[in-house]
């Protein structure tokens, strides 16, 4: 069974509609990418999976239906978004951050276990840890912000432009680390990417979308490949 | 040989007190406030004006400390707390006057009507935010006052006239007056409501309240109930500015409509931002200097215009415009963070 089914979403903002019927499953255990340019609908559908816009259409995440809940409902349910822009609470610390992604957690064993798995993906945050998140560089809060979402003890993370604004080795770095969460801690993931040929090097699958619909879609080798998709949707 | 070690021994002993006063200080200075009313009345030095005095000034710091976890912490602007402020002191003359309750029942009492009170303006507020939010209590804080002389309450709130209370005597014939005894109760009162603050804040909700201010979208993501949470810490915030209503109305003994008007709430913001935004503090400074101004602008106005001879007309309340310009200029993070950057400074030199 597919962990997401997404069928006919629809969403808005306000009397814009953004989103017009997009339909597509995540398969468990592997790294999805929805490509597109700007204003295609990228962002718009992981805050329409995450309860954040007004939507219509159905949405499943393991068989249940998600659609219409609120963000912090679908949230507990084992779906970790790291937002668009990285979400620091900027006067907190680095410690506090990671204590308010463990808000949910009954079990502080396993969150204090999870907490030392995100400081072995992510080292540097143990050396940051009583500083002021807002005073980390960009790379360091994008880690932060992942490391956040896994403290929620997420089956499907949602992210959204995780290379947004960083320097070239810093996305590599990253990149490298979520192929690692994606097979050890097995972490099921829907990536958005600006940059597509970084984000097909990491997906197994991909769709691609076009002001709010899904034009394409297949396994990112295939879509990789195909010079025709490439050059008019994917541009480069 | 003898002489030095001995003097390097009374040195230690020093530098081990010095080590004390700066790990209790705060312990120390609240030790030493509970035993002025036996210094002033050993001494005389202290009048029961200065206990009341003092008493508001630590009054207003409970107000400023509400508003400071509705604002400083959760992110969310009110420009009526003075409403609440009300609602806490008429709870509590009503209770009193009406009912015959004991002064000290009346507290947990306005905590409950305020936070209702708090909690239910807190909901419609969640569809508000930024200037409509400020405009919204802005509105309550206007209404409030009309609504105690409101005729068909009167038979509660006497109108316009308000009410008036009568101190309570101190309990087993100590030997204090009415003015120290409620400086002792207020004093206890808000290192109570400090100490509870400090350990809400250092807690799971008071890093979700923190985390709602700075990024309300991601602290949803954190599987935080952003709505639920902004109106109980509304409640919440109504407790704090509530229950100092109460002892406000219990030290002055005395409440009517006009002694809450939306002054009082511009006078909450001032002291909140003046003494230090989001800083427990700077609620304390805050307080203070609401007290400060309310007592001595005006008076200190007509002082200087009458000693320097100016050529014009000084306005009452110019020294209040003047202070609050200065200081926002030099300590724009408000005093507490203006004295904590001097104290880094000194440190360093």
């Amino acid at each position: 069974m597919a962990l997401l089914e997404v069928e006919g979403l629809k969403a808005y903002y306000g009397q814009t509609q953004a989103l017009h019927g997009v339909s597509f499953a995540l398969e468990p255990g592997g790294i999805t990418t929805l490509l597109g340019a700007n204003g295609a609908g990228k962002t718009t559908t992981l805050r329409s999976l995450c309860g954040m816009v007004r939507t219509e259409g159905s949405v499943r995440f393991d068989g249940r239906p998600i659609s219409g809940r609120a963000t912090e409902a679908i949230v507990r349910l084992g779906v970790g978004h790291v937002p668009e822009g990285r979400g620091t609470f900027t006067n907190l610390t680095v410690d506090e951050n990671l204590r308010v992604a463990a808000y949910t957690r009954r079990d502080k064993a396993a969150a204090q276990r999870d907490l030392d798995m995100v400081f072995e993906y992510f080292p540097i945050l143990k050396a940051r840890i009583s500083q002021q998140a807002g005073t980390l560089s960009g790379g360091e809060q994008q880690m932060l912000a992942i490391s956040r979402a896994l403290m929620l003890g997420p089956r499907l993370m949602l992210l959204d432009e995780p290379s947004f604004g960083l320097a070239p080795l810093i996305v590599q770095e990253i990149f490298r680390i979520m192929r690692r969460i994606n097979a050890e801690a097995k972490v099921s993931m829907l990536l958005v990417e600006q940059n597509a040929a970084l984000a097909l090097e990491l997906a197994d699958h991909a769709y691609v979308l076009e002001t709010g619909r899904v034009v394409m879609s297949g396994k990112a080798s295939v879509v990789k490949s195909d010079e025709a998709i490439r050059k008019s949707y994917l541009g480069y | 040989m003898a002489t030095t070690v001995s003097s390097t021994g009374t040195e230690a002993g020093i530098q081990n007190v010095f080590a004390f006063i700066r790990r209790r200080w705060l312990w120390l200075l609240i030790a030493f406030l509970a035993l002025l009313p036996i210094i002033g009345g050993k001494t005389g030095y202290i009048s029961n004006f200065w206990f009341l005095q003092l008493s508001l000034m630590i009054v207003y710091a409970i107000a400023v400390l509400g508003l400071n976890l509705l604002t400083g912490f959760n992110g969310q602007i009110s420009l009526g707390h003075g409403a609440f402020f009300a609602v806490g002191a008429y709870t509590a003359a009503i209770l009193i006057d009406q009912a015959g309750w004991p002064f000290w029942a009346t507290l947990p009492m306005a905590a409950v009507t305020c936070f209702v009170a708090g909690y239910l303006f807190g909901l419609p507020a969640l569809r508000l935010e930024g200037h409509y939010l400020a405009l919204a209590t802005f509105a309550l804080a206007v209404a409030v006052p009309q609504i105690l002389k409101y005729r068909h309450f009167e038979g509660f709130t006497n109108g316009v006239q308000g009410i008036n209370i009568f101190k309570a005597d101190p309990p087993f014939g100590l030997p204090l007056s009415s003015d120290q005894w409620m400086f002792l109760v207020v004093l206890a009162v808000a290192v109570l409501m400090f100490w509870i603050a400090r350990n809400l804040l250092d807690s799971r909700t008071g890093r979700a309240m923190t985390a709602i201010r700075d990024h309300a979208m991601a602290a949803s993501t954190m599987g935080i109930n952003v709505p639920r949470y902004k109106a109980v810490v509304f409640g919440i915030s109504a407790i704090y500015t509530g229950i100092a209503g109460a002892l406000h109305a219990i030290i002055f003994e005395f409440v009517s409509p006009d002694s809450f008007r939306f002054e009082l709430s511009i006078a909450i913001l001032v002291g909140a931002v003046v003494g230090g935004i989001a800083s427990l503090p700077g609620a304390v400074i805050g307080g203070v200097f609401v007290q400060m101004i309310e007592k001595y602008a005006d008076a200190l106005t007509k002082k200087i215009s009458a000693a320097v001879h100016l050529p014009l007309e000084l306005e009452p309340w110019t020294i209040y415009g003047i202070a609050l310009i200065v200081l926002m200029y030099t300590m724009p993070t408000g005093i507490a963070g203006g004295l904590a950057a001097l104290w880094r400074r000194m440190r360093r030199s």
